[in-house]
């Protein structure tokens, strides 16, 4: 008689993964499950619930590059189990990272001698480096109060309101107190003017942005620098400029040559900038450039004994992947000067093609600027059936994530639809995006106004309907969110 | 006459040309300037890569805790995942999700007091420095906000740690002004005493910090303890000083090999935990972390609200963008292995460290300071005090055979003491432990050869010279007057200030 061998439960790699059993149990969400499961069976699962993410490449959203060479995806998955901070046991890792801080650092002009280092770090984003450069900048206003005898515990940084939510961020954990410049309609960045007045004894910095987060539009440093100028000489306060040019510090130098804004600029003592946005490096990588050594207090540099040589290192992160430094060299010798030029150009193009698209169809104003980053922000000229938040939903069914913004005070009226111009964004899908929109205002013009109606100009005073006053309920809570800073989308 | 036709190199042609035959690879490569011109990326890529053949080897990095292997579907994840702003909830909800699942499974294994369906308080982080400083924010927040409303002084907080903490901790303390106690070690005892931390601890303390894991020896410190006498201070002086537990290393160990051992909220005094997902969470560098004990211990002036599908989505990071690839990795992990396969793969560990441990023992020339109960590694000094600096040319000797085994000095007060120290990770298996354990006897070898052949003994003479002896048809005389040896005296580099590798 044939004995018929019985599958242990552990060969289940005969068995397909969709003919097993484990894509019928629930997945575990708060606890951990007791038994393990095949790999293919975890890959296929999570695989599979990940198909219902948004689609990172129709992600007009964001400004982080989403797209990269194969042959960067190599190197990327090569060193993916490489830790950076063990710069003794990596010690080329380390060096490339030494070799971009240098070459941006010459990109924004630093007044380096022939052979002298840069003075900088590669972060994990441009909220790190930001966090990084306020605490320079605090503790170097510290350090002179304290030598003057004056009392240093009421630090002030001033932005415009346009900023992006990581200042707030650094503001509320450093504990210092934010000034910020509001906006007002038609100027969406920060006055350099009002921005000047609101400095006192205790700002420690005024943060400027290049490329602001919902127009694009780069703020005017050097009228910002020269009108500092002649405030620090009246009053000897010697307060410094940060740029945070997240954005626009891989394109300026590309695009606008001309335009100064780093450096050569004599108030400017530090910039930061995201390798992941224009430096064109998937999302993961940011720079800090100070200067020079003087800008940098001696006591928040950690010095690491690398190769029996000093390696100072200054950053809040500790472990983290190599990838995404090698990614950025990568694309910075491969690219060079024109390489970064013809993209930026490009961008640029294309972001006309957009606008000029959506001028169009009559339907919208153009909100951003065409010198500033590749972006076009756009807003309805009649907002009184529909708005622009429907827009944006309606636009999710054809696969374009296109976000809705409320702009800061003291222009909360002003509702922008902000479409981001990354290198992959070619023609075509310029185009194709415009003709999505049509059909969006097509369909939205067919359907009734969701909005509430503007009242009545008659006397009666009416009771508002139960759906009238549930509308004006929901209308009001959307606005309260959306007030606080809400997805500072960078 | 032919003319010549001469090539632009920006040709298509160009790009396909051999690498190795084509004029990238003689150029100087731009090392502190933008280069002018673009090259092709295959150019582009061989030159990365040659250089970085370099480096050492991730896998027989033993200095590091970090994961430096994963299984090639979750590699496939992370390539997916790897252009994906984890900062877009919005747009990626799924992988927001993912994190939400993380957050509670991690919050459930160490005893979070949560009911089944209730969220647990935490976050993802990009290491464990982020973690510790997320943590130590709160506290302080919290603490100030306790002596506001008491209507005492607030500006001197000081956070209670051993000697032994990673150097993020003291990263902490400089960035956000908080001094830092520390408890110093002494011979024997590696790790935090909790009776000195608890005498160190006063009113502006705002929290005591304890190991699960010291970096150095791999030992976990008694939270219990600490715990028990921390809640008799407080029932004295009503300060309420709560605790940290730093488990970066062994917060995926505990559970799995030591489940009766009481270091998480199972203890009340125990407010947050955190821990490194790279370590072993078994997840590539770049995730940690942190867990609240509930709501109250997380002050909501931190937290920033996200709007995100309509929903409030609560942050506390200091990162923003970053990368969705470690998430998904690790929640990979968590699905993949389950408790079962995390208790195996530490059971592995532990036994790989045993057998390094004995078969180091075994050599006769080695004291073991590290613990059976702990991480799995294995900590040793050279057992003759003279032959400190030998651990320094072990540490060299080993880097030719391509192994990676740091010395470190230990810190104050045992700065006497030099130590090497192997970390056992799920990838190092038996086989290799053999393999490295006959490399040591390799290298001891090399090194005792040399010792004794060694330099030509050092001796000092004065001499005296006067005149000649009568008729010994000399010029002068001389005599020795004294004679001594010269000693070479290995003295160790100090390096400015305060903690400086600390190796996690």
């Amino acid at each position: 008689m044939v004995l018929s061998k019985a599958v242990s439960e552990s060969d289940m790699s005969v068995h397909s993964t969709f003919a097993s059993r484990y894509v019928r149990s629930s997945l575990p969400r708060y606890r951990m499950p007791e038994n393990s499961i095949p790999k293919e069976a975890a890959y296929q699962i999570i695989n599979d619930e990940l198909m219902l993410d948004g689609n990172p490449r129709l992600n007009l959203a964001s400004f982080v590059t989403t797209w990269m060479e194969p042959e960067c995806d190599k190197l990327i998955m090569a060193a993916i189990n490489k830790n950076y901070v063990d710069m003794d046991e990596y010690p080329v890792t380390t060096e490339l990272q030494n070799r971009c801080v240098n070459m941006i650092a010459h990109l924004f002009n630093a007044p380096l001698g022939e052979s002298e280092t840069a003075v900088g770090v590669g972060t994990v984003g441009s909220s790190e480096a930001i966090m990084l450069a306020g605490l320079a900048f605090k503790r170097r206003w510290q350090n002179k109060r304290r030598a003057e005898g004056k009392p240093f515990d009421k630090p002030n940084i001033v932005t415009g309101a346009n900023v992006q939510v990581c200042w707030e961020k650094f503001a509320r954990y450093f504990e210092v107190e934010l000034r910020e410049v509001k906006l007002r309609d038609g100027y969406y960045v920060m006055d350099p003017e009002k921005a000047v007045e609101v400095v006192d004894e205790n700002t420690i910095c005024v943060a400027a942005i290049l490329g602001s987060t919902l127009n694009g539009e780069f703020e005017d440093v050097k009228l910002l620098n020269d009108l500092l100028e002649v405030k620090n000489r009246e009053t000897g306060w010697g307060t410094p400029i940060h740029v945070d040019a997240a954005s626009g510090g891989f394109i300026a130098p590309f695009l606008y040559p001309e335009l100064e804004w780093d450096f050569r600029l004599p108030w400017v003592k530090s910039i930061n900038v995201s390798g992941h946005k224009y430096g064109l490096v998937y999302a993961g990588i940011g720079w800090c450039i100070w200067r020079n050594k003087e800008d940098l207090p001696e006591e928040l540099i950690f010095h690491i004994n690398y190769l029996g040589a000093d390696q100072p290192t200054f950053t809040l992160n500790f472990s983290k992947g190599s990838s995404q430094v090698i990614a950025q060299y990568y694309q910075l010798i491969r690219h060079g000067f024109e390489g970064y030029r013809n993209i930026m150009e490009n961008c640029h193009e294309n972001a006309m093609v957009l606008k000029e698209g959506l001028e169009k169809t009559g339907r919208f104003n153009i909100v951003s600027k065409d010198e500033g980053v590749p972006l076009v922000a756009f807003s309805l000229k009649d907002r009184s059936r529909h708005d622009e938040f429907e827009i944006s939903d309606m636009l999710r069914r054809f696969g374009w994530i296109v976000p809705a913004y409320t702009m800061p005070p003291d222009a909360q009226h002003v509702t922008v639809l902000r479409v981001v111009i990354r290198e992959e964004f070619s023609r075509t899908l310029a185009e194709r995006l415009v003709l999505d929109i049509e059909k969006v205002m097509y369909q939205l013009d067919a359907l009734p106004s969701r909005l509430p109606p503007p009242p009545p100009p008659a006397q009666l005073v009416r009771k508002k309907s139960e759906l009238e006053t549930q509308r004006s309920v929901t209308e009001a809570w959307k606005k309260f969110v959306l007030a606080k800073k809400t997805n500072g989308v960078c | 006459m032919v003319l010549t036709h001469v090539h632009d190199l920006d040709d298509a042609a160009a790009a396909s040309a051999v690498v190795f035959a084509s004029r990238y690879v003689q150029d100087p490569l731009p090392r502190y300037e933008l280069g002018e011109k673009s090259i092709s990326k295959e150019a582009a890529y061989q030159i990365i890569h040659d250089e970085l053949l370099l480096d050492s080897s991730p896998r027989l990095n033993l200095a590091s805790f970090v994961t430096t292997w994963m299984e090639p579907e979750c590699d496939k994840l992370i390539l997916e995942g790897i252009n994906k702003n984890y900062a877009d909830m919005d747009e990626y909800p799924v992988t927001t999700e993912l994190q939400n699942r993380c957050v509670n499974i991690i919050a459930r294994l160490f005893h979070a007091p949560v009911d089944a369906s209730e969220k647990a308080v935490g976050v993802g982080t990009v290491g464990s420095s982020e973690a510790i400083m997320l943590a130590g924010l709160a506290f302080k927040r919290r603490w100030q906000n306790r002596r506001k409303a008491a209507g005492k002084p607030c500006d001197r907080p000081n956070i209670v740690t051993g000697a032994n903490v990673q150097v993020c901790w003291e990263k902490f303390a400089r960035y956000f002004e908080v001094e830092l106690k520390e408890v110093k070690l002494r011979e024997g005892c590696y790790v935090m005493d909790p009776d000195e931390a608890v005498r160190m601890v006063d009113e502006n303390t705002i929290c005591v910090a304890a190991i699960l894991g010291s970096t150095l020896t791999g030992e976990f410190e008694d939270v219990k303890r600490l715990n028990d006498l921390l809640a008799a201070k407080n029932k004295r002086t009503g300060w309420d000083t709560p605790i940290h537990v730093d488990a970066a290393s062994g917060g995926f160990i505990a559970p799995f090999l030591y489940p009766e051992l009481e270091w998480d909220f199972r203890l009340p005094l125990v407010k947050s935990i955190n821990v490194s997902g790279h370590k072993y969470g078994l997840v590539y560098a770049g995730v940690g972390w942190v867990i609240w004990r509930n709501k109250e211990e997380l002050p909501e002036d931190l937290i920033f609200h996200i709007n995100y599908l309509g929903a409030d989505q609560p942050t506390f990071t200091l990162n923003f963008s970053k990368g969705s690839s470690q998430i998904i990795a690790q929640y990979y992990q968590l699905l993949r292995l389950g408790f079962e396969g995390y208790r195996n793969v530490m059971e592995n560990c532990m036994e790989s460290a045993q057998t390094l441990r004995e078969g180091l023992e075994r050599m006769g020339r080695f004291t073991i300071i590290s613990k059976e109960q702990g991480v799995p590694l294995v900590a040793f000094t050279f057992k003759s005090k003279d032959e400190t600096s030998l651990a320094f040319k072990l540490s060299s000797e080993l880097r030719r055979f391509g192994w990676i085994v740091p010395a470190y000095t230990m810190p104050a007060d045992l700065e006497h003491m030099a130590v090497l120290r192997v970390v056992v990770r799920e990838d190092f298996g038996r086989p290799l432990a053999e393999r490295f354990l006959s490399h040591v006897r390799m290298a001891l070898e090399e090194l005792d050869h040399l010792a004794k052949g060694g330099p030509v003994p050092r001796m000092r003479v004065t001499i005296e010279l006067g005149p000649p002896a009568r008729g010994s048809g000399e010029e002068a005389s001389a005599r020795v007057v004294k004679r001594e040896a010269v000693v070479p005296v290995h003295r160790s580099v100090s390096l400015a200030g305060g903690k400086t590798k600390g190796v996690c």
